[in-house]
């Protein structure tokens, strides 16, 4: 799978995968995986699949995904002994090409590939591969396996993902049309370079020592190449593959005593990227809140590396249990070890209780924290590659990236518990206060009463009334948003309106009853009263404000 | 007040309380109540009345949260309860009411405690003490012995019944409710409120209350408010002096100020409950010197108490000042049986009448 995403991406397409899983017996499975990239080409087939150790990207200074796998032909190797069949590889590189199927298998003791059978085929894919291994195994880690599927998924929503585990059909859907930009390589940097890497190098060059130095590494100039050569005891016109292994040893050591400057970290490293971690998590995870954040490019030994990560709260997370922490390498999921791993130290190093999320060592509650650590080396604690080492470098880069959506965290969780207040009172007012006023009138034995203006008041609405006391009808209007309103009040009623304070604007008689209309501005807080003698009845109405913003009463009803 | 009054009283101000907040509403106002601040930073000495009372410090209850509003709403439910209580004339435990509520669905308390306070502040609020309710605590009171004739109304018509001629040799039982109660005569000189059932039984045996004219008073530890108005009312309507006999520790020291000047969750009914002229007679610090008292060593949650006791304003005389120095000095502390060492009679033949009697009181 790991080697079909990086296809893709070497080819600048958006992935389309399948992931078969099918019993065959008792404890003998299938596994199909195939992919739309741009294939192998036929010559080159029986060595990628056929050979150990072959890796086509071995010695390039980039960010892949290729570093974490045992290796495509170790799976190959791991079938041959537990069923003795070997694997079936169809690949097409061309829709002008034919497709090839090849049956491969290992020579255990020269490490050469043995064809099986080899024949042209016709196949509905224009180009890609697709591996079928049948090997010994078990399914009992199949919810581990779904889970790497699906968190492989959220750091590579560019892909689609099918997948069939003995029946069971699932589909981890694209939600990005971007293709990844795929990471350029870069010229080793002297102090990230391993001795054995740099012999090979030294015997393919013709080149003398100082020019071989400028030109074959990241951010060395001449000045350093002296440098170099000087802290190694040679003359730096000495061919560099007539060196001797001593002297090699040497100059690695060199290596590391003389300044030279980072390496270059943008072109030889992609990371997801913040919009694309929140698009991948947002469709495997159902959550309240989402952040990403990604750090600039830094450099450990050598070695540049970017840290990105994501916080996650609520949804459907479990709200009593630790924090769900995926770990990614190179935008591979590791699910082992996290004890041991840099990036769960670096999460529970973190004082969370500040960003308002308990902890027991691990932050606890509805909390998701996503960390990818992306590197042309990433280092590991082991070589089964589950933890990855706490370098300071990379754990301070994981600490800053950590605290800074904490503290976007506890915004959000701020904001959260000021609506929760807001909530708590609109319940009160519109639940339970029209309770004490149905048990407060049967206790006084008085008629019910009508609650609505608190409402208003409490949700910051306009509150028109209207009531009558004492032979004087009573009309008056709160403003309790937060904006001035210029509002029209209609009052119609069988009242003449004598003795009307503030005079209205407007006033209409049609047949016995009287129409009274005011203009009135308030600006927020304030109120407007208006009297006149009279009997009451009628009904009154309010213009000039969103239903949903006023409430109008008579109080005489 | 008598039983009608207080019931027609209780049920004016609670019929009040509910109006309030119906025209609380009806003006479209979120009901509210206030009250004083329940805390002990808000306990003043009153010194007109010499009683503690609640300080000025005033709390705003208004039914514009969740947890608020649901307080009023159980307030209501509570004020209707008793509204109907009042009107068959019945009564119930403060028990009874906290399983009662158990059907008012979202006024329904969690706890006792929760309706023992919601009724205490009802009580502030209507300023009418819980017997008006018809509502009675669970324990019951403690004993009264000694020359001193009452009318009881009871349920079963009025009794009178003479505190010694008529009862056991454990006395008249204080009922809950002490409104029910008619203090008819007495032929005493003065009354002794007793911390320990021990020495209450010790001095019924001895005769202390024939020999010398006293009303003993069981206390049964930190008094229920019955006991404490009972006090009350024998001072005041008899002007009886009241001493107030107890263990030597600062525990007891805070039975006595709470029987003389009242105490935090009853300071609105202070001027009801409290005695201010009680005095203190022992265990004093300076008896178990006197006296060479079996005793024990101070803990050191006694000498706290005593150090907080030193800054307390009610033990700020000069008695008091010299007596808890003197305990701190001693580092002693002796209960009230501890005069047995010198004999079962020696408290009532030798240390009472001494000690009476530098008091005044003899």
């Amino acid at each position: 799978m790991d080697n079909a995403l990086d296809a893709c991406e070497e080819a600048g397409a958006l992935p389309d995968l399948f992931i078969g899983i099918r019993k065959v017996s008792d404890e003998v499975y299938r596994i199909t995986v195939e992919d739309n990239g741009p294939g192998i080409v036929p010559a080159q087939v029986p060595f990628v699949f056929g050979k150990l150790l072959y890796g086509s990207r071995f010695h390039q200074v980039r960010q892949s995904r290729g570093q974490q796998g045992i290796g495509i032909s170790a799976a190959v190797l791991y079938a041959q002994l537990t069923t003795g069949l070997p694997t079936v590889v169809i690949s097409r590189t061309d829709p002008k090409e034919k497709a090839h199927r090849f049956e491969l298998a290992i020579h255990v003791e020269s490490n050469e590939p043995h064809i099986v059978s080899k024949k042209e085929i016709e196949w509905d894919r224009t180009h890609g591969t697709r591996v079928e291994i049948e090997l010994r195994t078990s399914l009992t880690a199949k919810k581990r396996l779904v889970e790497y599927l699906k968190y492989t998924s959220v750091v590579n929503p560019h892909a689609r993902i099918q997948v069939d585990i003995d029946g069971d059909k699932m589909t981890f859907e694209r939600v990005s049309a971007e293709p990844i930009a795929c990471p350029q390589a870069i010229q080793p940097h002297p102090h990230g370079i391993e001795l054995g890497a740099l012999k090979r190098m030294a015997e393919a060059s013709p080149a003398p020592l100082s020019e071989f130095l400028v030109s074959s590494f990241s951010r060395v100039g001449k000045k350093a190449a002296a440098d170099i050569g000087a802290a190694a005891g040679l003359e730096p016109g000495r061919k560099v593959k007539a060196l001797s292994a001593e002297e090699l040893k040497q100059l690695h050591a060199a290596f590391q005593s003389v300044d030279v400057p980072a390496p270059p970290a943008a072109q030889c490293l992609s990371p997801i990227g913040e919009e694309l971690i929140r698009q991948g998590l947002d469709k495997e995870f159902q959550l309240d809140f989402v952040k990403a954040r990604t750090r600039p490019p830094s450099v450990y030994g050598g070695h540049p590396f970017v840290v990105e990560a994501a916080i996650g709260y609520g949804g459907r997370l479990p709200s009593d249990d630790r924090a769900l922490i995926l770990r990614f390498a190179n935008r591979v999921p590791l699910m082992y070890q996290p004890g041991a791993c840099a990036i769960t130290q670096s999460v529970s190093d973190v004082n969370w209780k500040q960003y308002g999320i308990t902890q027991q060592g691990l932050p606890m509650g509805p909390l998701l924290i996503l960390v990818h650590v992306a590197s042309t080396n990433v280092p590991f604690t082991s070589e089964s590659k589950d933890a990855v080492a706490a370098i300071p470098e990379i754990s301070k880069e994981i600490d800053l990236v950590l605290k800074d959506l904490g503290r976007e965290l506890k915004q959000f969780l701020s904001r959260r518990d000021r609506r929760k207040a807001q909530d708590d009172r609109a319940r009160a007012i519109c639940s339970i206060i029209p309770e004490i006023a149905v048990k407060v009138a049967e206790i006084v034995e008085k008629p019910p009463l009508d609650v609505s203006p608190i409402e208003g008041k409490i949700m910051r609405r306009v509150v028109a009334k209207k009531w009558t006391a004492d032979g004087m009808v009573h009309l008056s209007l709160r403003n309790y948003t937060e904006k001035e309103v210029t509002l029209t009040l209609y009052d119609l009623s069988p009242d003449e309106g004598t003795g009307v304070k503030p005079k209205p604007a407007y006033t209409d008689r049609a047949g016995d009853d009287f129409t009274r209309v005011w203009q009135v501005t308030l600006p927020p807080d304030e109120g407007w009263d208006a009297t006149y003698r009279g009997r009451g009845g009628g009904r009154i109405d309010l213009r000039g404000v969103e239903d949903s913003q006023k409430v109008v009463v008579d109080l005489d009803v | 007040m008598s039983k009608q009054e207080l019931d027609t009283r209780a049920a004016k101000s609670l019929l009040a309380i509910a109006d309030t907040w119906y025209q609380q509403m009806k003006g479209g106002e979120i009901p509210y109540i206030t009250l004083p601040t329940r805390t002990k930073q808000n306990i003043a000495f009153d010194d007109q009345t010499e009683v503690w009372k609640y300080g000025d410090r005033e709390s705003m209850r208004s039914a514009s949260t969740e947890k608020s509003a649901v307080h009023l709403l159980k307030m209501a439910y509570v004020i209707g309860f008793i509204r109907q209580q009042l009107r068959e004339d019945r009564s119930s435990t403060l028990r009874e009411l906290y399983y009662i509520t158990e059907g008012w669905r979202r006024a329904k308390f969690e706890t006792q405690d929760e309706s023992n306070y919601l009724v205490e502040d009802l009580e502030i609020l209507a300023d009418i003490p819980r017997e008006g309710f018809h509502l009675r605590p669970e324990e019951d009171g403690a004993g009264v012995f000694g020359p001193l004739r009452i009318r009881e109304s009871t349920r079963r018509g009025d009794r009178v019944l003479h505190c010694r001629d008529d009862v056991g040799e454990s006395g008249y039982q204080i009922p809950n409710n002490l409104e029910t109660v008619e203090l008819m005569d007495h032929s005493a000189k003065f009354v002794v409120a007793i911390e320990t059932g021990g020495m209450y039984a010790r001095l019924i045996e001895n005769g202390f209350d024939e020999d010398y004219h006293a009303i003993l008073v069981h206390l049964k530890g930190q008094p229920a408010r019955s006991t404490r108005r009972l006090l009350h009312r024998l001072n005041e309507q008899f002007h009886l002096p009241v001493v107030v006999f107890t263990d030597g520790d600062p525990w007891s020291y805070r039975i006595y100020a709470s029987v003389a000047y009242g105490a935090i969750k009853s300071a609105h009914m202070s001027e009801l409950l409290a005695t201010p002229e009680a005095k203190f007679l022992g265990v004093q610090p300076t008896d178990i010197r006197v006296y060479n008292l079996p005793s024990d060593k101070l803990t050191e949650k006694d000498v706290e108490a005593l150090k907080a006791e030193l800054t307390d304003p009610r033990f700020a005389t000069e008695y008091w000042k010299r007596e808890i120095n003197l305990q701190l000095e001693m580092q002693l502390k002796s209960e009230q049986q501890a005069f047995a060492a010198r004999g079962l009679d020696f408290v009532t033949k030798e240390y009472l009448p001494t000690r009476l009697a530098d008091m005044g009181v003899l």
